[in-house]
């Protein structure tokens, strides 16, 4: 469970509550436009260590089938993942626009 | 029923018991400290369940309830003067996220000068804040608020904070006889607080958040809105109290011998008797005198001013407030709401009372003098000299 | 291929979708620390960055219940929550606090102070990136000497913050109060940990963690981790822990890694002469030999 991508509609005055209060973890932007480089797992390298996970501030690796997988429409291309990999498994491409 | 003999704080504080707020946080200063010291008596013999909380100021005071309010709890505090002003952002805050907190304020001067008396200048430097203002004249009304104000204040169309104020020393520290409800009748009249407002395992929330320009004015109408609901709620909370207690409170204001009135004097809190009691020695001179106090500032009763002062001749409001380089800010309110209504009539701004002084019986009848013959636009009560106190504001 | 300290946390993820910049040390530690505390840790943050990129209606970014304080509020608004929920029956759930250097020791310590004095049963995490980053880089209490912001430009006559730090994990530590620690995202394990540990203590924890900001630093985005390790191993930081009276030190660098290099890869360093890095290093060592004789190194 994550804070997940909505419809993206705008809030009509019946749409908006009576209070600050509201559904956590309503997302209805990316953040793949801020990226000016995109980190790209090598999956022949990758071994599922986990290190890329645990260090992203963005949350966006997870592990599936023992691989690091990197939701694109929330990386904002940092790189840390790239340098804190000891295997050389994510190398990083210039982000084409 | 029982009867006792109690300040103006222990009526208060006999209130907040029968309410039963979970959670309490608050910080002393003069005059509000008895209410802090009864509430935490009460805690420690059992009477009263709240998680008291030591806070380390009037803010932290504040930003606790609203935590506490924000779980779900229904919260309490209690201020005064230099404490209201101090938590002030925080005020704004408490009405903006509709989190219904009850506050007690013992209305006291401001400094500087340094003083702990009396005057209205703390909680009226706040009528934006977004806080329901109410004003209470004696104990048995503050006792009687602390139980209606929470049920004002969480009713779904207001969801609004209420600020009751009571007047420092005069009220505060004086005694009267007071009759205090049994707890199965006040639990009768205030059931538990239930909101969605809150934290929620089940379905989690954010709360506080920001809202751009492409919202933020929908959540400002929407509190403008609670607040002017509040009217109708009030009325509808008075009705159900005076079923189950006897005591019918008479709305937004307090009008008194004023359908007949020529000259009016507008008022707020405890000094309204003696306003009453002048009124009734001019009826005897056969001038026909009323007066008219208000109990709300905050949602302000505009159309209940204009009907009661419309047939008069001239009316004064006497306030224990200046906005420096104007005028009484109570003046103001009234002046705008008979403006609206189209409503023409002379008035005057007599300022009383500022860090305590005291305003007698004679200083009230100077001024139903003053509004009878016309004078400055505002007056400073006890002022001589060339001037004689006037000034045009 | 099992990685120990990530099967110790949620796989869920609490904060996601920010508008942090990218590289933000102090998202991650944010981040972190939820994975630990889970679904029901209850986030308070104040006025500052973290609360400004996950809380734009509506676009709200937090899966747990999270709510924004006042700037001065972190620790008074967690205390409500904490005696709230406990007054409308609730046990498991963890109040925790997130707030920067700025609303921790300057505008917050009030309040923090305050609830450390109750022994109120929250945990205050204080993401350190060493001036107020949210309004444009400003020096705060926890702005190290030398280092140039917007507020302590560095010229000709002034090289700079011209004040060391304040002492935050000792201050919290005089309280007498029952669990703190300094931290670093650069050792995410060992911050990771005591966020654990703090979560079965009852009574106030205050955990310290350096959070590099790259904007504010003036490195790039992917030198937060590094730069943060490095912080420690200069020993211009330390891995700390203060429970039942006693300090213990978590890490001992045995030799420390080189200080000038440390403070020339930031922008925020590079105008510091000898003298100035003299400074920084003589400083570095008194703090450490006050450790030696203070802590228990375990």
């Amino acid at each position: 469970m994550k804070p997940y991508l909505r419809e993206k509609k705008a809030f009509s005055f019946a749409d908006v509550p009576e209070n600050t209060s509201f559904e956590a973890g309503y997302l209805v932007t990316v953040n793949s436009g801020w990226r000016s480089i995109r980190p790209v797992i090598d999956t022949g390298r990758c071994v599922g260590c986990e290190q890329c996970y645990l260090y992203c501030p963005d949350g966006v690796i997870s592990i599936q089938n023992g691989k690091a997988v990197i939701d694109y429409d929330f990386c904002k291309g940092c790189g840390i993942c790239a340098k804190i990999c000891r295997l050389g498994a994510i190398g990083t491409e210039a982000e084409h626009k | 029923m029982s009867k006792r003999f109690l300040s103006g704080n222990e009526a208060f504080a006999e209130g907040i018991r029968l309410a039963k707020p979970d959670v309490i946080s608050a910080y002393p200063i003069t005059p509000q400290t008895i209410v802090v010291e009864r509430l935490s008596e009460m805690v420690e013999d059992g009477s009263l369940r709240s998680e008291f909380i030591h806070v380390e100021s009037e803010h932290s005071a504040l930003s606790c309830a609203i935590g506490a309010s924000a779980a779900g709890a229904r919260a309490f505090t209690a201020t005064s003067s230099q404490g209201l002003l101090y938590m002030a952002e925080c005020l704004y805050y408490a009405s903006g996220g509709r989190f219904p907190i009850v506050m007690m304020n013992a209305d006291r001067s401001t400094a500087l000068p340094w003083n702990i008396y009396g005057d209205q200048r703390d909680s009226l430097s706040q009528l934006d804040s977004g806080w329901i203002q109410v004003y209470a004249e004696n104990a048995q009304e503050a006792l009687d608020l602390a139980l209606m104000s929470w049920k004002i204040a969480e009713d779904k169309r207001v969801s609004t904070p209420v600020m009751v104020n009571l007047d420092g020393f005069v009220l505060t520290h004086t005694y009267e006889t007071v009759e205090i409800p049994e707890q199965a009748q006040a639990d009768r009249f205030l059931p538990p607080y239930v909101t969605e407002n809150r934290i929620d395992f089940a379905d989690p929330k954010n709360l506080a958040f920001s809202a751009g320009p492409d919202t933020n004015y929908i959540f400002k109408y929407k509190a403008h809105t609670g607040m002017l609901a509040a009217k109708q709620v009030v009325s509808e909370t008075e009705s159900a109290f005076a079923e189950l207690f006897g005591r019918q409170y008479s709305g937004l204001l307090d009008s008194y011998r004023t359908e007949d009135a020529d000259y009016i004097l507008v008022t707020l809190g405890s000094i309204a008797g003696l306003c009453r009691e002048a009124a009734d020695r001019l009826r005897e001179q056969g001038i026909r005198a009323g007066v008219v106090r208000i109990r709300y500032m905050r949602p302000f009763p505009n159309d209940e001013i204009a009907a009661a002062l419309k047939h008069a001749k001239a009316f004064g409001v006497l306030e224990k407030d200046i906005s420096f380089g104007n005028e009484g800010t109570v003046y103001t309110n009234v002046n705008s709401a008979l403006q609206k209504a189209g409503v023409q009539l002379p008035g005057y701004d007599f300022i009383g009372g500022l860090g305590g002084r005291n305003i007698s019986a004679g200083d009230i009848a100077q001024i139903f003098a003053d509004i009878q013959s016309g004078t400055e636009h505002v007056t400073f009560i006890g002022i001589g000299g060339d001037g004689n106190g006037k000034s045009n504001g | 291929m099992a990685n120990p300290t990530a099967e110790k946390l949620s796989r869920d993820e609490y904060f996601y979708g920010h508008k942090a910049c990218a590289g933000c040390g102090g998202a991650l530690a944010v981040r972190a620390a939820l994975k630990v505390l889970g679904q029901n840790a209850v986030s308070v943050l104040p006025a500052g960055c973290m609360s400004a990129v996950g809380f734009n209606f509506p676009q709200l970014c937090f899966s747990n219940n999270s709510i924004i304080s006042t700037f001065a509020g972190t620790a008074s608004m967690l205390t409500g929550i904490e005696a709230g929920l406990r007054a409308k029956g609730y046990s498991d759930f963890t109040a925790v606090g997130f707030a920067g250097d700025g609303g921790t020791a300057d505008i917050g310590i009030q309040a923090l102070s305050g609830a450390i004095d109750r022994n109120d049963n929250i945990i205050y995490i204080c993401y350190d990136n060493e001036a107020y980053m949210n309004t444009g880089i400003q020096k705060s209490g926890l702005t190290p000497f030398g280092a140039r912001t917007t507020t302590t430009p560095a010229g000709a006559n002034i090289h700079g913050n011209l004040r060391p730090k304040k002492n935050m994990f000792e201050i919290a530590a005089a309280h007498d109060i029952p669990y703190a620690a300094t931290a670093s995202v650069g050792y995410l394990t060992d911050f990771i940990r005591k966020v654990e540990k703090a979560s079965q203590i009852k009574g106030t924890k205050y955990i310290h963690v350096i959070a590099p900001c790259p904007t504010g630093w003036g490195i790039q985005p992917d030198e937060t981790v590094e730069i943060a390790k490095e912080v420690v191993d200069c020993g211009l930081w330390y891995l700390a822990e203060y429970e039942n009276g006693e300090f213990t030190l978590n890490h001992r660098p045995k030799d420390f890694s080189s200080v000038e290099a440390y403070l020339k890869k930031q922008g925020r360093f590079r105008h510091l002469d000898l003298d100035d890095i003299k400074t920084v290093i003589a400083s570095r060592d008194k703090k450490w030999e006050f450790i030696g004789k203070n802590f228990t190194y375990r």
